[in-house]
Formats: structure tokens, sequence, C-alpha cells
């Protein structure tokens, strides 16, 4: 295989051209200047005109000819969304643009709003159908929060890392750990064990609460460096300073602040990604409802 | 047998042989099996230092692989501890009769002065001036002195030094004590010393990095640095050693100088004054001097002045000194094979055997079949070297060794041998018929003839662009094929061919650049004063307020161009090689009206503006042409200080993030990826589409790398014009491919010369990880390690024999072959990963960018 590779790539003289690649520098929201977008306002109007047109008797439901056609295209939307999780994950060496895929996700996606609300004909109630509907909501919401997610915090997440990669801010916080380790031995007891609090109880990411709300005071860093200060502030009001002391809260304050930056690093991340575990697990059980929805529809109509 | 074995103690060997490398070695062997007398000296207390100093568990590979081993001693692929084994048993058996702690210090004959056979050797002064002094030859026997003052007289000596030459020794009182050393092995060795690493680069610093790496070694580390920065390393080992500063693990003396050393201490002058400190140990790593000036010093000439040069040899490897043999890295060939074969034929050389036909016929003769004229290989090879005017200047030995890295083609009338925009740096000569170059690209019909002896193709070898126009053979046609390596070798050994290819290349870009009607004998006074210029990068040729009315046209490399507006210099524009700049001033006369420097070093050509004056007045074509172009230039100038004036923070943007693009290697890189981080979700999609379409391996680090204004430059191939990466690489396995990719085939060694070479450390060393199981199996039932590059920890599960895996050098081939086109732009969901070339970003564009 490694010799037909080889063969295909000499150098034949000819000018081959290169895959066609997209060099448009433009977000998914902005793709091919907002081709989907026109796409799913397109399909919302009509809908929309569709169900106004129309006056079925007795009322609009998804028994009527227009309640089964946006039932269909809903339906068919739904299954074509979920597949951006295989899209994503599967590339091989096909064109396609991930981004496009994006894009049209997100318009098509707000469409079903008015596509799959309009099915419902309103008619809304406890059952099955009515569960497909909402799960559909969350699912479009969670969507929506997401966008919002990524139209602000990636420029964020970059000021706030500089040119520092994740690796190095937790290899930081490690260096400042041995540092703080060696200051340490010269101290007496109680003293050394604030230095341990710090070394010891100190978690960079924390529990996914502390990694949300980002207050991290409890923490064993913080507790120390509180302490040492107020040590420190005492020794000078008292005009005996312990150099020992102060090196510490040097370092247990370089420490703070190298923990404060990977901690609104880490923050950031899991905030892109807390959405998803909302977006994707009720996709799954918007598919299963959709599915008992289908069946039932046909079953018991 | 011959008296051998130095028991009497004025011996004359047959041959002496000087080092005991793969090719030292196998002569000796041979030598000892045909029962020559012979002495093997080597500097070291070990055999085959280069290889002995390969990494722990190294596995050396045998390549070219349908290079035919013989020699004495075996040599198959394997990992360097076994290799070294079977070298020692095998030497030993043979009865080679080996001195060890024996460095050669000089080589001079005894017998009388030859006649006419005076060397003139150029050194070259600290200062920059070179001074000559003339060696007179003698005859042999040759007697080679050794550093201990020994003496041994042989009637011939092969040298075999290979091509590391000596560390540079520290200058000052005591820098011969013995607690200063010029390698570091083990840097887990030393434990609780205080130690100074001397030097800046990038060894002293990987040295000074590996010492203090574990704080349980308790070292105290302090490096000295000659300067206040570190401008010959890497930043990614300059970025690592300012983090261990930082972190308090290593202490750095810049702008310092050691005046003297002494047991346990040592002395620095700083600009604060002198610092005397403690020191148990001195790891000076002040770069190391070419076996060069010791090799000329023995009367062997090098094929010219050249860095790359190599000495000039005969069909046997005789050098110009009579009776002294060159083999090896020396002579220029880089693999352990070639060396070993070499070992072996010099001495069937010097034992009368001058029939032996060399190990690589067989290569040759499959490169000649299908030719007619039924030559045999030697027939071919002088018939190449004389119907091509370049190679001439070359030796029968030269022509074959450079026919290993060539080919030679013949093309029926009428056939294309490459065409416009085809990527490709290898040059062509024409052996026999003549071809026709279509100039016009909108005409076909209009084609210049380039008859047989010259050569083509050059222009893609000196700027490192595109094919300019496309070339078909005007009747049948031979022509050799000179790949990008063999030409720049070709360049430097046969200093007549250099010329040769700058002044076509002069004329031929001129025409290439003006067009216009114009014929070669229109050009002859631009061209009588045409001269090249070396630019460093970041040096004006062209300075904004100043007179002048030279031209440029920018050979090799790239400028930017630059006015000062608001006493702030702005980015006006990015210049490619293959274009000019300075013709306002010639045309109106006018002062400069802005700088131009070079983005990256780069080559220019500079035409005096008097005798172009002449030429457009003569050719108002040419001088409507230029116009045309001034006036589009005038326009950007204009449009970008218009900005100016109402948008100052947009354009301070621009330049800011243009002079950013350039820093990063954008001046020489035909493709780089960016990365937008105003929209990157930091999913790393395009890190995991990567593995998955290149056996499992990402070859791109999205997070490492510089950013600025939200703009990332992502650790990727640039896919430099004229890449680093190629410039050292044993097996020549790094190529340009037919889309414009740089990538590395499959005959790397893993040596890792690529990865030291290439300044933007995009290359890795890594082994293949086991095939992953089936996405929708880790999908469905989470088995395998999902999207992505595995761990190593998984890989090594998986595949009983990954530890034992060869580490290769690999890293983006654009994903060339892929119908896609680049995987990590595909998989980007945001958007924020693209692919581009510097001709396309640095311009308007890129202004717009900062528009929105
Ligand atoms: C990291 C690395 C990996 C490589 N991997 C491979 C590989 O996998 N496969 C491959 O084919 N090639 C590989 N190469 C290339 C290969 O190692 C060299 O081409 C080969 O060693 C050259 O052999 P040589 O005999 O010419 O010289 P060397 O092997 O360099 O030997 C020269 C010897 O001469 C001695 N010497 C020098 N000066 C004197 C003196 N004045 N007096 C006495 N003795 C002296 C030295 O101590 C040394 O032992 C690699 C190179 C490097 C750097
Ligand atoms: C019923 C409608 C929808 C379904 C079934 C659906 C389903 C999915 C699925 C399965 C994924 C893949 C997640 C992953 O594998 O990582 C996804 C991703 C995503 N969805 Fe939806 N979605 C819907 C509507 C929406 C809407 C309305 C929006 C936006 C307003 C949206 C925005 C996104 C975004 C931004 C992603 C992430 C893309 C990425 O980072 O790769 N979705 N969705
Ligand atoms: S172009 Fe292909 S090989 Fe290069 S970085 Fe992107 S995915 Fe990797
Ligand atoms: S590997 Fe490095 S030197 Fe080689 S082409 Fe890529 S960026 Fe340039």
């Amino acid at each position: 295989m490694a010799s037909k590779t080889q063969a295909s790539r000499a150098m034949t003289g000819k000018a081959v051209t290169r895959a066609p690649r997209d060099t448009a520098h433009e977000g998914f929201l902005n793709h091919k200047r907002g081709r989907w977008a026109k796409v799913a306002i397109t399909l919302s109007v009509v809908a929309l005109g569709a169900y106004l047109l129309t006056d079925p008797v007795p009322r609009h439901n998804g028994g009527t000819w227009l309640g089964y056609l946006l039932g269909s295209i809903g339906a068919g939307m739904i299954v074509w969304l979920s597949l951006l999780g295989v899209r994503k994950r599967v590339i091989g060496s096909k064109p396609f643009s991930l981004k496009g895929w994006t894009s049209a996700h997100v318009y098509l996606g707000l469409s079903l709003i008015v596509v799959g609300t309009l099915h419902t004909g309103f008619q809304l109630g406890w059952n099955v159908h009515t569960l497909a509907w909402a799960l559909m909501m969350i699912v479009i919401l969670s969507g929506l929060w997401g966008i919002s997610l990524y139209a602000t915090l990636p420029e964020r997440l970059s000021a706030n890392r500089g040119e520092v990669t994740q690796l190095q801010m937790l290899e930081a916080i490690r260096t400042l750990d041995r540092q703080l380790d060696i200051a340490a031995q010269p101290l007496d007891a109680d003293d050394a064990a604030l230095v341990r609090m710090s070394l010891e109880e100190c978690r960079i990411a924390g529990s996914l609460g502390q990694r949300l709300s980002g207050n991290y005071a409890n923490d064993g860093n913080a507790r120390a460096l509180a302490t040492i200060i107020e040590k420190v502030m005492t020794g000078r009001r008292t005009g005996r300073v312990d150099d020992r002391l102060a090196q510490i809260e040097f370092l247990l304050e370089r420490k703070e602040a190298a923990l404060a930056q990977a901690r609104r690093h880490i923050r950031m991340k899991t905030q892109l990604e807390l959405w998803l575990y909302v977006h994707v697990p009720v996709t799954i059980a918007l598919l299963a409802a959709l599915l008992a929805h289908i069946i039932s529809v046909f079953l018991y109509w | 047998m011959s008296p051998g074995g130095g028991k009497t103690i004025v011996t004359t060997y047959r041959i002496a042989i000087v080092g005991s490398g793969p090719a030292g070695l196998s002569a000796a062997a041979h030598a000892a099996k045909l029962g020559l007398s012979h002495i093997l000296l080597e500097k070291t207390d070990h055999l085959s230092d280069t290889i002995y100093k390969y990494q722990k568990g190294k596995h050396v590979m045998a390549t070219p692989s349908q290079l035919v081993l013989r020699s004495p001693l075996d040599f198959e692929a394997g990992k360097r501890e076994v290799i070294l084994g079977t070298w020692n048993e095998q030497t030993a058996a043979a009865g080679v009769n080996v001195k060890h702690g024996a460095e050669v210090k000089s080589i001079v004959g005894t017998g009388a002065p030859i006649p006419g056979s005076v060397m003139p050797i150029v050194s070259r002064n600290r200062d920059g001036t070179t001074s000559t002094t003339e060696l007179q030859r003698n005859a042999p026997p040759y007697r080679l002195t050794l550093v201990n003052g020994e003496e041994i007289m042989a009637e011939t000596v092969i040298m075999a030094l290979g091509t590391q030459g000596n560390p540079n020794l520290m200058g000052c009182p005591g820098g011969n004590l013995p607690h200063v050393q010029y390698q570091l092995d083990d840097p887990t060795e030393y434990t609780d010393e205080h130690i100074f690493v001397i030097g800046g680069g990038d060894a002293g610093i990987e040295n000074a990095l590996g010492l203090c790496a574990d704080p349980a070694q308790n070292n105290t580390v302090t490096l000295i640095n000659r300067t206040a920065d570190f401008p010959t390393a890497k930043d990614a080992n300059v970025k690592a050693l300012m983090a261990a500063r930082d972190s308090g693990r290593i202490s750095i003396m810049a702008e310092a100088n050691t005046t003297a050393v002494e047991h346990g201490f040592i002395t620095v002058e700083t600009r604060d004054g002198e610092v005397r400190a403690r020191c148990d140990r001195i790891i000076a790593r002040i770069g190391s001097a070419p076996p060069r000036s010791f090799v000329e010093g023995c009367g062997i000439e090098f094929a010219s002045a050249d860095r790359l040069a190599f000495p000039k040899l005969s069909a046997t490897f005789e050098s110009t000194a009579p009776g002294i043999y060159v083999t090896g890295a020396l002579a220029g060939y880089p693999l352990i094979k070639h060396c070993m074969n070499q070992g072996h034929d010099v001495v069937e050389f010097i034992n009368g055997n001058l029939d032996l036909k060399p190990a690589d016929e067989p290569i040759l003769e499959a490169k000649f079949a299908g030719l007619p004229g039924k030559r045999s290989v030697a027939e071919w090879l002088e018939y190449l070297r004389t119907s091509v005017s370049i190679l001439n200047g070359m030796s029968s030995l030269q022509i074959r060794e450079f026919m290993l890295d060539s080919s030679v083609k013949r093309y029926a009338q009428g056939e294309v041998i490459f065409e416009r925009n085809a990527p490709g740096s290898s040059l062509f000569g024409i052996a026999d018929g003549e071809v026709a170059v279509e100039v016009n690209p909108n005409d076909p019909s209009i084609t210049v003839q380039i008859g047989a002896g010259q050569i083509f193709g050059e222009v893609g070898l000196i700027s490192g662009r595109r094919r300019g126009a496309t070339i078909r053979a005007a009747r049948d046609t031979i022509v050799v094929e000179i790949s990008r390596n063999a030409a720049l070798k070709l360049m430097s050994q046969v200093p007549s061919a250099s010329r040769e290819i700058t002044r076509i290349n002069t004329e031929r870009t001129l025409l290439q650049i003006f067009k216009s009607g114009l014929a070669p004998a229109d050009l002859v006074d631009v061209i009588a004063n045409a001269k090249v210029e070396t630019i460093r990068s970041g040096q004006a040729i062209i300075k904004e307020g100043e007179t002048g009315d030279d031209i440029f046209i920018i050979r090799s490399g790239s400028m930017v161009v630059e006015k000062s507006i608001g006493g702030k210099p702005v980015f006006l524009s990015y210049v490619p090689a293959g274009s000019y700049v300075g013709e306002m001033s010639v045309i109106d006369g006018s002062a400069r009206s802005a700088t131009v420097r070079a983005a990256v070093k780069s080559d220019v050509i500079r035409l005096a503006g008097e005798p172009f004056r002449a030429l457009l007045a003569a050719k108002p074509q040419l001088l409507d042409k230029l116009r045309g172009e001034m006036a589009s230039r005038t326009q950007l100038n204009n449009f970008v200080e218009s900005k100016k004036d109402s948008f100052s923070g947009v354009v301070d943007m621009y330049t800011g993030v243009a002079n950013f693009l350039v820093e990063q290697g954008l001046g020489e890189a035909t493709d780089v990826l960016l990365i937008d981080e105003k929209l990157c979700v930091g999913c790393d999609n395009c890190e995991k589409a990567c593995a998955d379409t290149h056996d499992g391996l990402s070859r791109l680090d999205r997070e490492a790398g510089r950013t600025y204004a939200h703009l990332h430059v992502p650790t990727s191939c640039r896919h430099c014009e004229h890449p680093h990466c190629m410039a050292d690489c044993p097996p020549n396995a790094i190529h340009r491919g037919p889309t414009g990719e740089v990538y590395i085939d499959e005959t790397c060694i893993g040596c890792g010369n690529c990865q030291r070479n290439c300044p933007y450390g995009v290359i890795r060393l890594d082994k293949t990880p086991p095939k992953k199981p089936w996405l929708l199996s880790w999908f469905l039932f989470g088995s395998g390690p999902g999207p992505g590059e595995a761990s190593h920890k998984w890989a090594k599960k998986h595949d009983p024999a990954y530890a034992e895996k060869a580490k290769k050098a690999i890293k983006c081939d654009m994903c060339s072959g892929q119908e896609g086109g680049p995987a990590c732009v595909r998989s980007c969901p945001t958007g924020a990963a693209i692919r581009v070339s510097p001709e396309q970003f640095l311009g308007v564009a890129l202004m717009n960018r900062e528009d929105r």
C-alpha cells in the first residue's frame, strides 16, 4: 500500500489541482452568507402561510394533510439533525464541511419550532405526543443556549489563556507546589501545616459546583493564603517580619493566581461542553419519544 | 602474513584507517580478511562513536533496501545495542588491529615534495576576513601523529572520520581541567552538584533542562549565555528554559563570559562585573568545528568554499593527496550501508582491484534501462557528463553519486515535461533533443526553444515556487531530471555549475517577469550589471524617503512593504518570490515611497537603474506594463492610507497581525493552518480528524503556538518554500508532493534531523498505533479509544509489537490524496480553522477581517 501512495505521489510534472477547500474566513453562523438561515426562514414562512391559509375541519392537528406533511418534514429533520453527532466523528477522505453542517443544523433546528408546533395544531395534552414536542423544544432551547456560549466564550477563553496551553497551566501549578515544598522545610510545625494544606487540600478544578460557580474560597490554597497573610500582617505591625513566611506568602499568591487562570480556563471549557450534556441525552429521549409517537399514531388512529 | 600488530617500533603499515565508524570499521575488517597490514585508529575508547552516541535502544535502519551489502561485517536493521554488539564481536574475530584513544591530529607525507603539488588553504578569521596559506604536499609514506604524541607510519591512509567533528573547546585558563566536559550522555547521572552549562544553543539548553528536570537530583544548575537572548535556539526550548528559570529550577547568566576555571570554582564576567562561584562541573556546549580544517591540513582539497562541500575525490575515492582515501559521511555518503560498502571497496582499490564495480551498479542499470542507445552504465554517465554543460565539471565519482539522486527520461515529441503551476523544484538538463517553453499562457503556439546541453526548471529550484510555464519536448528528447537535493549538492560541489545556473536564472527570471516581447539580447546590459545578494531576515533593501533607482527582483524568500504613516510603520503588502520592487523610482525618478524589508532570509537580484532606464526607453511596451503595475500598487497604498485617516485602529491592527504572521513564518510558507480564536470552541475535532485520517497520529497541536489578536498559529507545518527539514535527511525521505505539500515517505530512519532543523517545531517522532475498532462499536458499546489519537497505553495494550516498533518522523501532508482536502478544516464545526497561503491572506482580505 505504501508503494502505491508513493507512486501516486511521485512528481509527474502535471499541475495537479488541489482538492477544493473552503478558504472563506467566515464563522458557522455566516456560512455562505447565511444560506441556511434563508432556507430556514423560507421553510417557516411557507409552513406558517399554509397553516393560516387552510382551514381544515374540524381543526388543525396532526391528522390533516398539512399535519401529516409537517409531521413528516419535522420527523425527517429531527433524524437528520441527530446525525450531526455521527458526521462530526466519521471523517473519511470525502469532501464535506462540518461548518456547513453546523450552520444548517442551527437554522433548520430553529425552524423546527415553527414546523413542529404547527404540526401539533396546538393540541397539547398529557400524552406521548406532547412529550415528543416538549422534548424537541428542550433540545432546541438547549441548542440556543449552546449557540450563545459558542458566540461569547471563545474570545474570553483565548484571552484568558494567552499563549499558554492547559498542560502548561497545570505544569506551572505543580512547579509552584515543588517550590512551596522546598520553602516549607525550615518552617515550624504550624506554618508547615498551612503549606501542607495548600499542597494537599487544593483541588485545581474542584467539584462541578465549584467549577460552575467559580467560588473556591474554601479551597486549601485560599485558606492557607488567608492565614499566612494575616500572620505576615501581624508580623509587619510588630515590626518583626519573618522572611520565610513572606516567601511562602509570595508563593501562595502566585499559586492562587495560577489557580485562578487554570480554573477560569477549565470553567469555560466545561461550559462549552456542559450544554451538550442536555442537548444530546434529550435528543436520544426525543428520538425514542418520536418513535413511540409515530407508532401509536399508526396503531391507534 | 605481512608484519602487523605494531611489535616492532617503526612499522610502516600498508593501510592506516582513521575513524572506526561503519566506513572505517568495514575497511579495517576487509583489510584484515585480505591479510593486509593495517591499523585502525579510533579517538574514543569504543568503536563507531557516532552510532554509540545514538539514543539508547534506537532502532537503526538499513536503507536503501535495494542496495546490497558488501562488507565482511553484518548489518541489518535493528537496535543500536545489537548492531554495536555484532560489530564488536566480528571485528575481534576478524583480527582487526584496533588502537583506541588514538586521535589523529596531523598527517604529513614523509617522501620527497611532489613537484607542483601546492595547495592553498583559505581560513576564515573571527573578524570575517580570510587569509590564505600554502601547503606543499609530500609523497607517501605518511606519518600520522596522535594527540598524545605517538607517531604511526603508513603507505596509504583511509580517512573515515565522519562529519561530527570536534566540540569547540573553552579557551579560558583552566579550560582543560578534567571537570570540564563537552558532552552529556545521561543527565540523571549527577546529583547534588553545582553545574554550569555554557552555551545558549539548543544543545546547551537541552542539557541544562535535563540536569534540573528532577528536583530529587538536587543539582544547582546555571546556564551561561554570551548574548542577552537565544537567537539560535528553538522557540520551544527557549520557552521551557524561561519556565524553568521562573520556577526557580535554573539560573541564567546572560551577556556573560567565562574568564577562568579552577578546581571547584568558575569565574564569570558579566555586565555587573566579575562573579566567582562554586562549581563542581562544567558542561560546555559551544558548538563544534567541522573536521574540514584538519582534513585540509592533510593536503586534501575540497570542491569549493561552500559549507556543504565535500573533498574532491577520484573514482577510487583517492583525494588530492596521493595515497590518502576518503570514505563514509566525510565523502558525502550519508547512510550506514553506503559507508560500509565504501569501506570494502576502497580497500579493494588499494589492493589493486581497479575493475571492481561499485555496489550501486544495479541501481544505475535500472535507471538507464529502457532508454535508446544501448550504452553501459559507465558510457551513460560519461555521455551525460559531457553533453549537459553544467555537469561538465564533475568527476566520474561525483556524476555516479549524482545520478543516484537523479533520473533520465526520454520524452517523445510533443510530450509534456511539466505544466505551468505544477509544483516542482527539480532541475532539468537536456542531454539530447530540444524543448519548447510555452511562454504565453493564453497562446500555447508562442514558444521559446531550449536546446541540447542546456538546462531548464531552475526557477522552481531557486524560488521554491510553482512552475512558471509549460514545457514540452520539441522533438524526441532525452533529459536528466536533477532532484532538488542533487542540484543543491551540485551547486556546492561544482562552482562553475553554480555560476551558470545563477546566470541563466537571472536572465530567465527577467524574461518571465517582464515578458512584453523581450528577448535575451535586449537584456545583455541589464544582466551585465545585475548582482545577486543575500538579504538577512528583517534587513531593508529599500528605505522610504531615500533616493536610489535600483530595481530588485526577489529570487527566493519574500519581502514586506511598509510605509510610515503618522510616525508609525504601516504594513502595505507582501511580495512573494518571483516579483520585483523598486520600479517606481526608475519610472518617475521620485524618492522611495515605502520601505521594503525581507520577511525571511531572501536572495534578490539587484538591477542597476541606469541600464534599466535605457531598456525602458527602447521598449515602450515594458514601460506601459510597469506603469500599470505601479498604478495598482499606488492604489493599494492610497487605500491603506485613506483607511488610516478614518480608522486608525483598524490599520494598526492590520499591521500588527501582518507582522505577527510574518514572524510566525508566513513569509516562507506556502500553506498554513490558522485558527480564529474568536470562533474556536476548543473541541479539538481538528486534531481528532487529523489522527483519524493519518494512521492514528495527529500532525497538529492546536493549543500550542503563538497568538495575536485572537489569531492563532498552531503547531502545524507551513509547507515552506525551501523546507529547512529537507536539509539534512540521510535517506532523503522528505519531498514536495504534486499538490505542493512537503511530506515524509516511509524510508525515514527516525534520526530526528528534520525535527531539529524545522524552526517551527512541527515534526515529531512517534510510532504508529494499532488499528482502532470500528467507530460504530465505540458508539454502541464503547469499545476502543474513540475518535482521535489513542493513548500510548492503549496502543501498548493492543499491539504486542508496539514497544519494539521504530519511531519515525511524522508531519502534516496537507491531506494530499484526500478528495475532501485538509481534514482539519473540513472537520471544524465553527469555521475557526482555515488553511491559507500567505498571498491570499496577507492582503486586503486581512484588512477586511479587521474591518468587520
Ligand atoms: C541520530 C542519528 C541517527 C542515524 N540513524 C541512521 C540509521 O538509522 N540508518 C543509517 O543508515 N544511518 C543513520 N544515520 C547516519 C549514520 O550514522 C552515519 O552516516 C554514519 O555513522 C557515518 O559513518 P562514518 O563511518 O562515515 O563516520 P562515523 O560513524 O561518524 O565515525 C567516525 C569515527 O571516527 C572517529 N574519529 C573522528 N575524528 C577522529 C580522529 N581525528 N582520529 C581518530 N578517530 C577519529 C570518531 O570517534 C568516530 O568513531 C544516523 C545519524 C544520526 C546522527
Ligand atoms: C430537534 C432538534 C435538534 C436535534 C435533534 C439536535 C441534535 C444534536 C446532536 C445529536 C448533536 C451532536 C452533539 C455531539 O455529538 O457532540 C448536536 C450538536 C449541536 N447542536 Fe443540535 N439539535 C437540535 C437542534 C439544535 C438547535 C435549534 C440548535 C441551535 C440553535 C442546535 C445547536 C447545536 C450545536 C451548536 C451543536 C454542536 C456542534 C458541534 O460543536 O459539533 N441544535 N445537536
Ligand atoms: S491538513 Fe491534514 S494533515 Fe495537515 S494538519 Fe490538517 S488534518 Fe492534519
Ligand atoms: S516541517 Fe518545518 S521546515 Fe519542513 S516544511 Fe514544515 S514548517 Fe517548513
